[in-house]
């Protein structure tokens, strides 16, 4: 079976203001198989947005190939669905406006089979009594539904999620995840979910990549194999700490790239000379 | 006890800007009685009154309209021009590179220094009397809207792009309304210098007008008929500011929110 999508060794570069060119990603290789969740892991500066960017096809890649069902990715697709970091909401817009607007945007009108959709996507994701709320009246969280719920309404193959709970106070941060996992157990999806967060990482995904910076490389693939449907229990089990543990230490003490950034380093100084 | 004390402090902040403006005028009247400077430097609020009911209500709406049709065309010309050309400036970063400069060049020359030479080009009728309003009032719309759009989120723009919208609908759909709260704060400073347009127009050239009406007045020595148009102006352009307001208000009540994202 084909994989759903595929990175084969993507380089990316680009520009600063002052015209330097920058390398974002550099050999980076993976797939994500039909209904599997990946989630990135990696610090600030390691090419995840690039790497996001290059999967919705807003970018094209320096070097290597992005595939979505085996063919090359040169345009958007209708396939995939975001969810940013902020809702970025409509605020013009009411919550069933707001999840409406990507059909309305793209073809000016909408069938009422779609409006039913966008309504029982509302309830899905538990905001059935706030259809017609403003998002100014909506708290972070509950406008991030609505962001959610919106990213599902084309019913896309692949959803990719921007570190989409970074926004959010730390409570309502476990509460959508665990909302999250019952989503997508309600209507599989294939899922890219980039984070900061270890732990959220390693509760939702199947198999969580790690990131190191400057540049972007793939450090390391590790399955999360823990049992499924996960719970508010899975984070009690001896494996989940242990997935942690392993993931924590490949990303403060990489093994097989330390040599590569001390080369790096080098580099810089003699630049800086 | 303490919440009604909070209650009357309260509302005794509402009605302060009302009684600041009431306790003026008997402020001025006594300065007027105490030091008895003649009309002519400064004339009483009683004088000023009497002046203005002697002159004909007739005569107060022919100049009052005469005014409020070049400043009220002028802003509305204003808005039909600058609004397109801030989408154009922010849709092309070549047209804004050429436009901008422009812009600034117009909005460094001094219009009541233009009012003349226009008058002088182009007559004395409406036309450029709206021409100076216009120029007068385009530059905080231009300025405001522009920052506006571009203020729009780039996850927006993102979106927009990855649904394959074309490029008018993301100026239209996304980035304009984006932008009215900024278009909004710009049309209250506009609306007020669109006034102060037409003003100065009539006092380059006009035969009537509530700046015209000043001069006239001030030219025979009648200075509290000038105070009684004065005070008139500032009434019309506070109603049409606040009109502004209440546009927003009812219309667009949205853009009052403070956005939490």
């Amino acid at each position: 079976m084909k994989p759903y999508v595929s990175f084969n060794s993507v380089s990316h570069f680009y520009e600063t203001d002052e015209g330097q060119q920058v390398e974002a990603l550099r050999n980076v290789d993976f797939h994500i198989e039909k209904h599997q969740f990946v989630a990135v892991v990696g610090p600030s500066g390691c090419g995840k947005s690039t790497l996001l960017k290059l999967l919705t096809g807003l970018l094209r890649p320096a070097g290597g190939q992005v595939k979505i069902f085996g063919t090359p990715v040169t345009e958007p697709r209708d396939e995939i669905g975001i969810v940013f970091q902020q809702p970025t909401l409509l605020p013009w817009l009411n919550v069933l406006e707001n999840v409406m607007f990507p059909i309305k945007h793209k073809r000016g009108r909408i069938s009422s089979k779609e409006k039913e959709q966008a309504l029982s996507l509302i309830k899905m994701v538990g905001l059935d009594d706030f259809s017609q709320r403003m998002p100014s009246e909506l708290s972070g969280g509950m406008q991030q539904r609505v962001g959610i719920a919106r990213a599902l309404l084309l019913d896309p193959e692949i959803l990719i999620m921007d570190e989409p709970f970074s926004a959010l106070d730390a409570l309502t941060r476990e509460e959508m995840g665990f909302d999250l996992l019952r989503i997508w157990n309600q209507s599989p999806k294939t899922v890219l979910f980039i984070t900061h967060s270890i732990t959220e990482a390693v509760l939702l995904a199947d198999k969580v990549l790690i990131m190191s910076p400057r540049p972007g490389r793939l450090s390391e693939e590790i399955f999360i194999d823990l049992p499924r449907p996960r719970s508010a229990e899975t984070v009690k089990e001896k494996a989940f700490a242990e997935y942690s543990d392993r993931i924590r230490q490949q990303i403060y003490h990489p093994r097989e790239f330390t040599v590569v950034s001390n080369e790096s380093k080098v580099k810089q100084e003699v630049s800086n000379l | 006890m303490r919440g009604q004390n909070n209650s009357f402090k309260q509302r005794l902040q509402s009605y302060l800007p009302a009684i600041s403006l009431l306790l003026i005028i008997p402020i001025w009247q006594l300065v007027c009685s105490l030091f008895e400077f003649p009309p002519y430097i400064l004339p009483s609020p009683t004088m000023i009154f009497d002046a203005f009911v002697q002159v004909e209500s007739a005569r107060w709406v022919m100049h009052l309209w005469a005014t409020l049709r070049v400043a009220l065309f002028g802003f509305i010309l204003s808005l039909c021009i600058s609004i397109p050309l801030a989408m154009m400036m922010v849709s092309s970063k070549y047209l804004s590179k050429t436009l901008y400069p422009l812009l600034v060049v117009i909005q460094s020359t001094p219009v009541v220094a233009i009012a003349p030479l226009l008058i002088t080009m182009f007559g004395s009728g409406e036309g450029p009397r709206l021409a100076i309003t216009c120029l007068i009032t385009f530059f905080p719309l231009v300025v405001s809207a522009t920052t506006g759009m571009l203020s729009t989120p780039p996850e927006l723009i993102d979106l927009s792009r990855s649904l394959r919208a074309a490029r008018y609908k993301e100026i239209f759909y996304i980035r304009l309304p984006y932008a009215l709260p900024h278009i909004f704060s710009g049309m209250k400073v506009a609306i007020t210098l669109a006034i102060i347009g037409a003003v100065v127009a009539e006092f380059v050239a006009a035969e009537q007008g509530l700046g015209y009406f000043i001069q006239f007045s001030t030219s025979f020595f009648k200075v509290p008929q000038a105070f009684a148009a004065l005070i008139f102006l500032a009434v019309v352009s506070l109603i049409l500011f606040k009109t502004v307001y209440w546009v927003q208000k009812y219309f667009f009540a949205w853009t009052l929110n403070k956005e939490k994202s």
